[in-house]
């Protein structure tokens, strides 16, 4: 009888999703029946139709977003492309950037928990730095890099690097001492040291780091794309803005929305595999 | 010009304190081991046993005085010391096993992965762990994580063994039980061990000797008490011994009375060295003075 809390849990869940759905079904068909018009063509040309554009209904979404994930890799040129492919540039971008900073904010980062000289020298650099919005960074990038994709990299590595770095020097920091204490007393090099012990020990942390920037660079790589252009799925939610095709405005913010909760999934059954108990 | 294989010649250990003479927890510290030798060093807290093991360990130093072992300074750690430590330090990511082969790759860099193995393997059967190697320690109870950690030390073959109150996290029943398997261990290895316990059962149980020091601070080691039972001992068996009570009376009487009594006195010989002491040969000695049995618990941090 009792059935367990994620099943009613998903049954709640999918229910709100119907009961949402249909308001906002309802909601945006209401109109539809007050003028009904004999020849609709020839109302519109003479400018009798409904003035108003409308928020499409979730049918409307629901059938665009069929059609366009039954075939996400068209490429009809440089305005008319699937959305995979867009998703694709956008991945493209935000996993660079981030890759770049992991690569700079974890070693910087050890130095930075590892050495309380290496810490107050370089905190008010971070401090200075890191509450800049990352689009800041855009017209002198576009300046000095002259390339607007590269551009783009860039301003998800920046706003990536912050939270890779603080978590990285916050956990390496905060290794138990009684753990240094094995290393020393089994003579282990540094180097030995920081691989075998700090950074296993430091791990979860970085994870949680590593998971908020992901957050981070997903995010920011829309509003980057809107400025840069061309391609992504920045790009594709602006240039749908502009053909005013509110039906694929809606679907590809929905696709904003799952890739960036799968790239947090990922991220998450990493940091399972990293954890421990104490 | 060494005497003992771990020769400690008048240490102490002072704090500097601003506006003031610096404080000094203890000094004029001198003790000999020799090799496999079981000796544990008794005292209330803050009388800085743990300083000097720490010392020993490499992991903390003196303000004055030598330290040396088989001959040579001790200066930073050293896997010629392994110590357990008393919150076991085990590392939680890896299993009981890995924990005991990371102790042994640091030892036998040499090795294979297949003997590094089998020995680790062998020291955690001896402690009695052949089935829980692939559990990590969150899953392990506090005495079997213990246990880990003695494998662990035991593992790397020390020439000294450091134990800083191994079990005084354990309650009574699993603490008896690591003990025996702690003398097992002892008596195959003949490992000289130098161990913080404030526990008098248990350290007549284990020790050839004892070091009694006096309260801190200027905390000094009083007396070296030999303990003259038979090995192998056995817990339900060396309590009949005539001798048993004797010695416990006067370990007992020390840490009541006179280690407050002796606090900040010199009873140490020139060198430093406190003086030898036998309470199974002095029966008159122990007869002058029974002491009602204190609860030992009295004897045990807060």
């Amino acid at each position: 009888m009792k059935a367990s809390i994620s099943l009613r849990a998903a049954i709640l869940s999918a229910l709100l999703l119907v009961l949402l759905l249909a308001i906002w079904e309802v909601l945006c068909r209401v109109p539809a029946s007050a003028a009904v018009s004999a020849d609709d063509e020839y109302a519109l040309l003479m400018g009798e139709a409904e003035q108003e554009a409308r928020v499409p209904p979730p049918s409307v979404v629901l059938a665009h977003a069929y059609a366009e994930l039954s075939q996400p890799f068209y490429d009809n040129g440089p305005n008319d492309k699937g959305i995979g492919i867009q998703l694709a540039h956008s991945l493209y971008r935000v996993l660079t950037g981030y890759l770049l900073a992991a690569l700079v904010a974890i070693p910087v980062g050890f130095v930075i928990g590892m050495s309380p000289l290496m810490y107050r020298a370089l905190n008010p650099f971070i401090q200075i730095l890191r509450p800049i919005s990352p689009l800041a960074w855009m017209p002198l990038a576009l300046f000095v890099i002259k390339d607007s994709q590269t551009s783009a990299i860039f301003v998800i590595f920046i706003c990536s690097v912050w939270p890779m770095l603080l978590n990285t020097a916050f956990g390496v920091a905060g290794v138990r001492r009684d753990w240094i204490n094995v290393a020393r007393t089994h003579e282990l090099s540094p180097l030995r040291t920081a691989f075998s012990v700090i950074l296993p020990a430091a791990m979860p942390t970085i994870l949680t780091g590593m998971r908020i920037s992901v957050g981070i660079a997903w995010l920011v790589i829309v509003a980057a794309e809107m400025l840069v252009g061309g391609t992504g799925i920045g790009y594709y939610v602006w240039n749908e803005w502009n053909n005013l095709n509110l039906a694929s405005v809606i679907f590809s913010i929905l696709m904003i929305g799952v890739v960036g909760m799968l790239l947090d999934l990922l991220l998450g059954s990493v940091a399972r595999l990293v954890s421990y108990q104490e | 010009m060494s005497r003992y294989f771990l020769d400690a010649r008048r240490l102490a250990k002072r704090f500097p304190q601003p506006g003031s003479e610096p404080l000094t927890v203890f000094e004029d510290v001198s003790f000999g081991l020799d090799q496999g030798e079981f000796v544990c060093i008794i005292g209330h807290s803050g009388c800085g046993k743990s300083t000097i093991l720490n010392a020993l360990a490499g992991l903390d130093s003196f303000s004055e005085g030598t330290l040396e072992m088989a001959g040579k300074e001790v200066a930073g750690p050293s896997l010629e010391r392994g110590v357990v430590f008393q919150n076991y330090s085990l590392l939680p990511w890896l299993s009981a096993l890995e924990n005991v082969e990371f102790g042994v790759r640091a030892r036998f860099p040499q090795w294979s992965k297949e003997q590094r193995r089998a020995h680790s393997r062998k020291y955690l059967e001896m402690v009695g762990l052949g089935g829980s190697e692939a559990r990590k320690p969150a899953q392990l109870s506090g005495g079997m994580r213990q246990r880990v950690s003695i494998a662990r030390a035991f593992a790397t073959q020390p020439q000294l063994l450091l134990l800083d109150e191994p079990f005084g996290a354990l309650d009574a029943l699993t603490r008896g039980v690591i003990q025996d398997e702690l003398i097992k261990i002892w008596s195959a290895t003949k490992q000289t061990v130098f161990m913080i316990t404030h526990d008098v059962d248990e350290a007549i149980l284990l020790s050839d000797r004892i070091l009694l020091m006096t309260n801190g601070p200027q905390a000094r080691i009083a007396e070296s008490v030999r303990i003259d039972l038979p090995r192998p001992r056995q817990r339900d068996q060396v309590i009949h011994h005539p001798a048993y009570y004797r010695i416990r009376n006067h370990l007992v009487d020390f840490l009541v009375n006179r280690s407050l009594e002796l606090r900040g006195r010199t009873v140490t010989d020139e060198q430093g060295f406190p003086p030898d002491i036998n309470p199974a040969l002095d029966e008159s000695a122990a007869a002058a003075r029974v002491v009602p049995l204190t609860p030992v618990k009295e004897f045990h941090h807060g």
